[in-house]
């Protein structure tokens, strides 16, 4: 059997933990057991265990009064368990986190499935930053009645997301407006305003 | 439906075909997915993942492809229909060990399945004989696009799906095969595969996934790493090598048949005489010697149409599906290793002697049952 943290070497070297009614196993060879400090029990993370060396010390980055604000997990319950309290938690904890997901995974950022509903903001939103860097463009260029159709779109695109959402999308165009409005107020500025969800 | 009547068939997985389906057992993909704002079920109060589990389990029940289903309280399971549910994959040993609060629904044909409140608010699977991770993925990936129309799931613009446990945040896939590895471990070449398996990123583990032994020379490869790729990049990637150790396999039978085709006839007869004989079996030997048998099957030592008896007799001869038929309590060891002896005694006297013409002496013989 070969060791759980270097895969290489024999274990020879058995652990079981309980933790909280859980019971953990963990198989260890000399030279990996006695890094992990495997002789003070108390000193052994389950955390380490089951992501990885060094993922309690990653965990300590974290301030030590730090609480997810949503579920009020803290990085010692996260040390403790290696597991998260809610999907909060990834912001609350994203100090030790990143240095964690580093060694775990092949990259830091998904490229995977989106769900579809954040797919379709995601377009739109790629979408408007399109079409508010060819207003500013229009605009800087002079080219009035290129800006002003651009700013109809930019409208039209918004005005839907706002019944759903009331968030980013209404601050581009606030945004925009503003800018249209430094432009000699050749662009009148009539921001629709946002009709709250 | 009652779990008495799905369990009481082998599930498609096991009674199936599919592509290689002699060295891949089965093929599987499993999605893991929380809701958002709402604590993970190792942390959460017990209201809550009721709360949790209600909203969840009717989202799944109105499912169309989980119209014939058997969907049911963990709780509300005796211990032995758990165990047979982790014997056929169907769920995890940390799932069965789950009280109140969590539930299982499935599909009668039982290559789907949901575990609400396992370690996330949802993990579901498809599971399917032989190499087919795109199908079982295509399968497992369309129920999750109809499930994210009706539940709100957790899911960060850069981390992807949010998972309790960061090994599983990003896309919260693991993609496994069941690979049946005999030549491997007989010419002693399955470590070193492991080991360079384990150096790519990907994973290998014994029978019931993590921290258990491999027994009957099964092993399942998974990937492990989870955010930085696409679900096909990484089932790309596992195919690739699945097919490498696919090939080393095929290999390493056709060195023992032509260099050590008496060892190899030794210990088929071995395990086919101890099976037709003994009165005591553990489920490790049993399952270590019916990986002889299968290997034989795959031969040709034994008649074709004995695969599915063989293949059964994994299953059935796992301690809870011994003791699924009988209404009496819980049988002790000794108990069990008789009842499985005569169980495998029953199902070998339908098979023929093995057949050792077809690989001993002659060389020429050998090929012939042998797929590429």
């Amino acid at each position: 059997m070969f060791c759980d943290v270097c895969k290489s070497k024999e274990a020879t070297v058995f652990l079981t933990q309980i933790v909280e009614g859980k019971m953990q196993k963990v198989n260890l060879c000399e030279s990996c057991s006695k890094e992990k400090g495997v002789n003070d029990p108390m000193g052994f993370a389950l955390a380490d265990l089951l992501l990885g060396l060094g993922a309690a010390q990653e965990i300590e980055k974290n301030p030590a009064g730090v609480r997810c604000p949503v579920c009020g997990f803290s990085q010692i319950d996260f040390k403790k368990t290696g597991r998260l309290g809610c999907s909060a938690c990834y912001d609350a904890f994203t100090e030790g986190l990143a240095g964690m997901l580093k060694n775990m995974h092949r990259g830091l950022v998904h490229t995977g499935k989106v769900p579809t509903r954040l797919a379709l903001a995601r377009r739109r939103t790629q979408e408007l930053t399109k079409l508010e860097s060819a207003l500013a463009k229009a605009i800087v260029e002079e080219h009035f009645e290129e800006a002003a159709s651009l700013r109809d779109q930019i409208r039209s695109l918004t005005a839907t997301e706002a019944e759903n959402q009331a968030g980013q999308e209404v601050k581009t165009v606030n945004r925009i407006a503003e800018l249209a409005e430094n432009q000699e107020g050749l662009l009148a500025p009539t921001p629709k305003k946002s009709k709250k969800p | 439906m009652k779990l008495s009547r799905i369990i009481a068939n082998t599930g498609e997985w096991l009674s199936g075909s599919g592509p290689h389906d002699q060295i891949v057992v089965s093929s599987r993909v499993r999605l893991a997915r929380n809701l958002r704002g709402k604590p993970f079920p190792g942390w959460a109060k017990k209201a809550e993942r009721l709360a949790v589990l209600e909203e969840v389990r009717t989202a799944v029940e109105q499912l169309p492809e989980m119209e014939e289903s058997f969907s049911e309280r963990l709780e509300d399971l005796s211990p032995l229909e758990k165990q047979v549910l982790v014997e056929r994959h169907l769920i995890s040993r940390e799932h069965a060990a789950k009280g109140a609060g969590s539930a299982v629904v499935m599909n009668t044909a039982q290559t789907l399945s949901f575990m609400i409140n396992e370690e996330d608010h949802l993990r579901m699977q498809a599971i399917r004989a032989g190499l087919q991770l795109d199908e079982v993925f295509a399968m497992i990936n369309q129920a999750d696009s109809e499930l994210e129309e009706s539940l709100d799931f957790a899911f960060h613009h850069d981390l992807g799906y949010l998972t309790a446990c960061p090994t599983n945040v990003g896309t919260g896939m693991r993609a496994s095969a069941m690979l049946h590895l005999p030549g491997l471990v007989m010419s002693e070449q399955v470590n070193k595969i492991i080991n360079s398996v384990n150096k790519i990123g990907l994973a290998v583990r014994g029978l019931h996934g993590e921290g258990t032994e491999a027994m009957g020379n099964l092993f399942q490869v998974s990937n492990q790493t989870t955010l930085g790729e696409t679900e096909e990049e990484i089932i790309g990637r596992l195919n690739k090598v699945i097919y490498q150790i696919l090939e080393h396999e095929q290999n390493a039978r056709q060195i023992l048949l032509q260099q050590r085709a008496e060892t190899l006839l030794d210990q088929i007869g071995r395990a086919y005489g101890i099976l037709c004989h003994a009165h005591s079996v553990t489920s490790k030997e049993a399952l270590n010697l019916l990986s002889f048998i299968k290997m034989g099957v795959d031969l040709g030592l034994f008649p074709f149409k004995s695969r599915l008896h063989v293949d059964e007799l994994f299953i059935e001869t796992q301690p809870a599906h011994l003791q699924k038929g009988l209404q009496t309590t819980k049988l002790g060891a000794e108990e069990r290793d008789s009842l499985r002896a005569a169980l495998i005694r029953a199902k070998l006297k339908q098979m023929p002697e093995p057949e050792i013409g077809k690989i001993s002496g002659d060389q020429t013989t050998t090929t012939t049952s042998e797929e590429s």
